[in-house]
């Protein structure tokens, strides 16, 4: 019985690796950006965070003299805007759910009308 | 990128009302179109809607600006529906945020619609056509779609927002002014959105390559 060498395996391996690589370091360069972003332990923000549209929009407008109005239907009040947020959420992502789906129970139809 | 309510004057308001609706309303033709057409689009535009809805309305904390922000979403839509369509979901999704999520306004809407709608749809879309008109990787054109979109709309609201609210000040100096001031947030976030248009788009790619060949996009 033929033993086959170990040598091509690793050959394959690190030519997948070495055609890897250059996709491995953007990844890896995009991921040291934008980790403390996402790390806690790298705040060294005040314990609220505000959005920009409070720190930048609102800001300047204030500064020359325009002021935000309250909306029409005003849900900033207490948890409600939290609460609506949720909702919104959830609604959303049920949508996405369903059509996702329906758009992948389209593509197995048409693989067994062809088969 | 939302402009809350009240903060523009009435006459930029309208004008940015006036320059979004033609867009809207071609959106708003084409998907009867292509719905006419073709009913399997649907699940697409549906999927999309809730996506650039989530997406827009999503905060994300960048703890090293002590801000958080929001992504697009639109240079996805914008390359898998194509702008016009793009367009109109967007509309959609920032009338619910204006009416429901104290989340810009309505006589903010048409500005908020020219920036992330418009101008995010059509940067993304316009971007992803150039790089893969030179042969450039699905992947690595989705991400500088996403990344440009969501840049671009955030220029565009300085634009607006300077515009606006400047009065006797020359423009230039307070519209750069918001620009450095949403950098520290949106340069991290635009990479992000970048990462997350490139996913979606590789993603389909794999799952329906069928469907991405029938909208044009590759």
């Amino acid at each position: 019985m033929k033993v086959q060498s170990e040598k091509p395996a690793l050959e394959c391996l690190y030519r997948g690796f070495k055609a890897q690589s250059w996709g491995r370091a953007v990844l890896a360069a995009l991921f040291l950006y934008t980790a403390p972003c996402i790390l806690p332990a790298a705040s060294t923000a005040a314990d609220k965070w505000p959005g920009v549209d409070e720190t930048v929009v609102e800001k300047y407008a204030k500064e020359h003299g325009r002021q935000a109005r309250e909306p029409l239907i005003n849900t900033d009040q207490g948890d409600l805007l939290l609460f609506v947020f949720l909702l919104a959420g959830t609604i959303g992502g049920f949508a996405a759910g369903y059509y996702w789906r329906i758009l992948m129970s389209e593509k197995v139809k048409k693989t067994e009308k062809e088969k | 990128m939302h402009i809350s309510e009240g903060i523009l004057p009435w006459n930029w308001a309208l004008l940015w009302f006036v320059v979004a609706m033609p867009f809207a309303g071609y959106g708003l033709y084409r998907l009867k179109k292509l719905s006419n057409e073709d009913l399997s689009f649907k699940p697409l535009v549906g999927v999309m809607a809730a996506v650039v809805f989530i997406i827009s309305c999503m905060p994300i904390p960048v703890p090293t600006a002590g801000t958080c922000s929001h992504p697009c979403g639109t240079g996805i839509s914008g390359i898998l529906l194509g702008p016009a369509i793009s367009i109109l979901i967007t509309a959609a999704a920032l009338l619910i945020q204006a009416l429901f999520l104290a989340h810009g306004g309505l006589s903010t809407w048409g500005a908020d619609i020219v920036s992330m709608g418009v101008v995010g749809s059509f940067a993304g879309y316009f971007t992803f056509k150039a790089l893969r008109a030179v042969k450039i990787n699905m992947a690595v054109a989705g991400f500088m779609a996403g990344l440009l979109a969501d840049w671009a709309t955030y220029l565009t609201t300085s634009a607006e927002l300077a515009s606006g609210i400047r009065g006797d000040s020359p423009f230039l100096p307070l519209f750069w002014k918001i620009v450095i001031a949403f950098m520290p947030t949106q340069l991290p976030l635009g990479i992000l959105e970048g990462a997350i248009t490139s996913g979606m788009v590789v993603l389909l790619y794999k799952k329906r390559p069928d469907l991405l060949v029938k909208m044009g996009v590759v």
